[in-house]
């Protein structure tokens, strides 16, 4: 009888011992980390001056698009510095999920890779009451197409070559195709090992789209989110296949320019027909991007890209990202902190940033619109 | 002859009449097994440099194979088939448990080699806001905290229903309805976790329900309910009958015997149970990953809002794929397991402890 | 404590007889009901899963444009959307059937180890051991095949493919990394060893000492001891932890998500990168996909649900049916 009064006791004691463990530990965990000190990667929290807080309070969701993950990171870091009560949380799936997130109502506003669909446009009609949802680029960004070869630093391709390297039609390092273009380089007779996305892509459609749009006799797919091509190994995200290639000798990817920079990782130069191949850099993103045509009516600022550009110095295989917002009708308990930090990321200081995260910045003609469109938010 | 009936003999005789003289028959001395091992495995690595293999892996299998194949010639050389045969399995044997305990003590070392590089107070007590995935710096605080309450959660619910469920099938159960729970008591275990998951998100979809902690416990609490049937059903069982008929001859309802004499006897075993479903569900992933939402920030409530989880954050770090990053999975999974053994650790010995209760 | 006896016991409900008698009844049903009722709610949890699974499943595959069982691609975002199953059964078969391969030998060897040649005193920590390690957490396993294993297989598979090539199964016809459905299998086997390990140990440890002691009697070794009296009354035992490792690496998630290169085409060259598994896939699409996406997601996890569903049913009957005959030994 004893023991079982024990045993009743013990019981009650263990629970309440992990009841009140799990209580002291709530209390003593912290969300700043400020004091520790994180050697940053162009992440300086530039005196927060300039970042206007006006009524932003509380969580504010977000999510969507993996491409903007490293410039949404360094914002949210910023902002939060500047405007403390206020989180921000990113969540970087993808695209895809962050749109079905914002026409559910989850978050208050989306980053997508691709405009919204038209059926999406309708769907988000009935999450913004009196609007609809309108894109705003914010993030431009080259598509980098990084390799890893021993003994090979730099490296020059067109756009069919890369058709066909991506479509298994090239299979060796020392090809012809690829010596052409590389006068004087030493390619090993090495295999090709072409790395893609495994899920879902708006940097695999980017890239679909400028391959098909610059070397339509190479590249037959359809441009979508999927992978279309047989064959070649798939790795999870812009992050995995960046560190693929970073491992395997002889590997080639495609990932934001970020990851390449952050990674050390080289970049295929592109011949685009101009005077000279250029390098992917956000200075020569921005000039292709300038040259993008805006295709969305009333607000919405979607963009037409010019993936054939010939310009000098433009860099043609660019991914704009979009913020998903609505135009009218946004959720009034977010709402102000929308605003005031979508205001922030199309600053000049907001757009300062991407250039050191490895992104380009909008253009200032593009950037003006979105900051009247941003202001107007309601 | 030399061999007596109850100890395991090392080497008993074989009975062939040896050709002619002795009736020992010759035997290789105990040790040799020792040496055939020393002999393959400094073979395996020399063999290795010498061809200039860079996988280890490669070397351990060449000196498995030889560890076998010296061991079975030896011995058919200096005894005969039969002993050869039953070296040749203990040989086997031997290599099976080690080709079992080296990857296994590979993942052990290896997490607690590199997560003790970042793993400090500071590591514990911050969460990941503010600090870019790519970059040193931030903690698991945010996702310990969403595990111990998405687990506690599940725990609530699945403990009390598991063990109602026991009581019945030990208690009251005959007939069809108990076969039938039995039954899928035992198919339940075997759901996949993230069937599990997709269960809950298709209610999520048409209910219109948002991401949150619950939503991850409820997942959980499919995975963890057949455990601890499973568990208290064993333990109820060891329960001697004669408890619960002293028990019914005083007068006693049914009820009052099984929560005062049934039930405390066999609290220990059931607490042991339920230990070990925390164990294993606390480090479910692929549930959480599809209903937890994910999050940087502390939120220290599983009913609103998005939360992350240990598992959750060691799959979104290795996702980011940095270095720093790395660390950061590697130091998290470090926790986990900490954790998961600290409780199957516990559990066993609170089982050990009570062990000796079942009256016999 | 331990001294406690079953006479001490009874009083320790202090319940005044008459009361009880009483409240005896009512409680009798309350508690009757209350645990009937968790039992039921289990099977209803059942039920629910298959019911909510299968209508979600059926709206997508009314969508879907290619046939769900025989299509080689899984595109439910796509205009018209197309998808199907037939790869990823594929893969989860496969790279299952790898890991029995591996694994069930070997874990009959732990098994034996552990019940007939471990020195006594070491017995019982190893099968302690080996349970601990069935508590390691999939995503553990998975990030240590990708960023440990993976690099540390390449060696094997050259020589697989250099010695087996002709095996068709093992040549390896493109290049790339290991991250293949053979490395899959292998994470896999060790994966389920545990649980095939310490199912089998139980049977082997419950074979009549008799049996045993009369082979020894008779001047057997201990290889035919195991041969003759060991394995044929395990050997039932041995199908349904197989089964119920089987039933594990059929649902694996976060092992495979993290070490395949998923695709879409079905090789039997088993070294090359590619392939897919059900649960690897829903990991992999879960983010990107749209409300379609989800559903299909569903659909296939609801095949995989069926498929695990049949095998640990049958695990279960085997060891039904087991115990019947074990009765007599006992």
């Amino acid at each position: 009888m004893k023991l079982q009064r024990k045993n009743r006791l013990r019981a009650t004691a263990l629970g309440a011992l992990a009841v009140s463990g799990a209580l002291v530990l709530t209390a003593c965990g912290s969300d700043d980390n400020t004091s520790g000190d994180t050697g940053g990667t162009g992440g300086e929290t530039s005196a927060a001056s300039n970042i206007k807080c006006d009524g932003a309070k509380g969580q504010l969701l977000a999510s969507g698009s993996s491409a903007q993950k490293n410039a949404m990171d360094l914002w949210i870091k910023n902002y939060m510095a500047a405007c403390p009560g206020v989180e921000i949380n990113y969540k970087s799936s993808s695209s895809g999920e962050g749109i079905i997130a914002f026409n559910q109502g989850t978050v208050g506003f989306a980053g997508s890779d691709s405009a919204l669909k038209p059926e999406e446009v309708a769907e988000s009609k009935k999450i913004c009451k009196t609007g609809q949802g309108i894109n705003l680029p914010m993030v431009g960004g080259p598509i980098a197409v990084g390799f890893h070869l021993e003994g090979v630093d730099s490296l020059t391709l067109d756009a069919s070559t890369l058709a066909k390297i991506f479509d298994n039609k090239i299979k060796k390092w020392n090809d012809p195709a690829i010596a052409k273009l590389n006068d004087g380089a030493k390619l090993p007779d090495k295999a090709i090992q072409a790395f893609h996305r495994s899920e879902d892509s708006g940097t695999t459609q980017n890239l679909g789209k400028y391959l098909a749009a610059a070397a339509p006799e190479d590249w037959k797919y359809e441009a979508e989110k999927k992978w279309p091509a047989p064959g070649g190994q798939a790795a999870s995200g812009s992050s995995g296949v960046a560190a693929q290639v970073k491992q395997v000798d002889g590997a080639i990817g495609y990932f934001e320019l970020s990851y390449a920079s952050s990674q050390s990782i080289s970049t295929v130069d592109i011949a685009t027909g101009g005077a000279t191949p250029v390098k992917a850099t956000s200075e020569n993103a921005s000039k292709a991007i300038g040259a993008a045509k805006i295709k969305g009516t009333g607000k919405d600022l979607a963009l037409d890209l010019d993936y054939t550009t010939k310009a000098e110095g433009a860099y043609p295989l660019v991914l704009v990202t979009y913020e998903v917002a609505c135009d009218s009708g946004n959720k009034s308990d977010t709402l102000a902190t929308v605003k005031s930090f979508l205001t922030y990321t199309a600053s000049d200081e907001g757009q300062k940033v991407l250039a050191d995260a490895g992104y380009a910045p909008i253009p200032a003609e593009i950037n003006a619109k979105v900051r009247e469109t941003v202001a107007g938010l309601s | 002859m030399t061999t007596t009936d109850t100890s395991v003999q090392e080497h008993p005789t074989p009975t062939p009449p040896a050709n002619g003289t002795t009736l020992r028959s010759r035997s290789l001395p105990r040790w040799a097994p020792l040496a055939f091992a020393a002999v393959s495995i400094a073979l395996g690595v020399g063999i290795g440099s010498a061809a200039g293999w860079e996988s280890r892996i490669q070397w351990g299998l060449v000196s498995a194979i030889l560890f076998v194949a010296i061991s079975y010639a030896a011995t058919t050389a200096v005894e005969n088939e039969r002993q050869a045969k039953d070296r040749l399995a203990t040989s086997l044997v031997w290599v099976c448990f080690l080709l079992a305990i080296v990857p296994l003590a590979s993942l052990i070392w290896t997490t607690v080699g590199r997560g003790a590089e970042v793993l400090d107070g500071y590591f514990l007590t911050h969460s990941m806001a503010g600090v870019l995935g790519t970059e040193p710096g931030g903690g698991v605080y945010h996702a310990l905290i969403g595990t111990l309450e998405q687990v506690g959660i599940a725990t609530v619910i699945s403990a009390p229903i598991g063990l109602l469920t026991a009581v019945y099938l030990v208690e009251y159960g005959k007939g069809g309805l108990a076969r039938a729970v039995t039954f899928f008591v035992d198919v339940m275990t075997g759901i996949p976790s993230i069937v599990a998951g997709l269960f809950i998100l298709s209610i999520m979809l048409m209910a219109g329900l948002q991401p949150s902690g619950l939503m991850g416990s409820l997942a959980l609490t499919i995975l963890m309910i057949p455990v601890v049937v499973r568990s208290t059903e064993e333990m109820l069982k060891l329960v001697p009958n004669e408890l619960r008929e002293a028990s019914l001859a005083l007068g006693i309802p049914k009820w009052r015997t099984i929560l005062k004499v049934v039930i405390p006897t066999a609290i220990g075993g059931i607490t042991t149970g339920v230990m070990l479903a925390i164990a294993r569900i606390a480090g479910e992933t692929a549930p959480i990953m599809l209903l937890v939402f994910g999050a940087q920030l502390i939120n220290p409530n599983p009913f609103e809002g998005a939360q992350s989880s240990l598992p959750f954050y060691i799959w979104e770090q290795y996702r980011i794929g940095s270095e720093a990053s790395y660390d950061r999975a590697w130091a998290a999974a470090l926790v986990l397991i900490v954790f998961v053994m600290l409780l199957n650790l516990v559990a066993r010995g609170i089982a050990r402890w009570k062990a000796p209760k079942t009256g016999r | 404590m331990a001294s406690i006896t079953p006479i001490d016991t009874p009083p320790a409900s202090p319940a005044p007889p008459k009361p009880a008698k009483s409240t005896g009844r009512a409680g009798d049903k309350i508690f009757l009901g209350l645990s009937q009722g968790s039992g039921i709610l289990l099977l209803l949890l059942m039920a629910s899963i298959a019911v909510f699974l299968s209508y979600r499943a059926a709206l997508a595959v009314s969508k879907d444009e290619g046939n769900f069982f025989t299509t080689f691609d899984w595109n439910p975002a796509g205009d018209p959307p197309v998808f199907g199953i037939a790869v990823l059964l594929f893969g989860t078969v496969v790279s299952s059937i790898i890991a029995m391969v591996i694994a069930v030998p070997i874990a009959v060897g732990i098994a034996l180890f552990i019940s007939h040649y471990a020195p006594r005193r070491l017995a019982a920590p190893l099968a302690y051991v080996v349970d601990l390690l069935a508590a390691v957490p999939s995503i553990i396993y998975g990030i240590w095949g990708a960023l440990f294993l993976v690099p540390y297989l390449e060696g094997l598979n050259l020589w697989l493919d250099q010695f087996l090539g002709w095996t068709y199964i093992f040549e390896k016809t493109e290049v790339g990394v290991a991250r293949s459905l053979f490395t899959v299998g292998i994470l896999l086997a060790i994966m389920i060893l545990p649980i095939v390990t310490s199912v089998s140990r139980e049977v082997f440890l419950q074979v009549p000492k008799m049996n045993e002691e009369a082979a020894l009697a008779l001047g057997a070794t201990r290889w035919e001891v195991i041969r003759l009296s060991v394995l044929p009354f395990g050997r039932s035992g041995v199908i349904s932890a197989s089964m119920l490792g089987l039933g594990r690496a059929l649902g694996e998630t976060m092992a495979v998500a993290t070490v395949l290169s998923p695709s879409f085409l079905i090789s039997m060259h088993v070294l090359n990168p590619g392939g897919g598994t059900f649960a690897q896939n829903i990991a992999a699409k879960f983010d990107e996909a749209n409300q379609l996406g989800r559903d299909a997601l569903i659909a296939s996890g609801l095949v995989l649900f069926v498929l695990t569903l049949l095998v640990n049913g049958a695990a279960r009957l085997i060891i039904a049916r087991r115990k019947e005959y074990s009765g007599a030994n006992a």
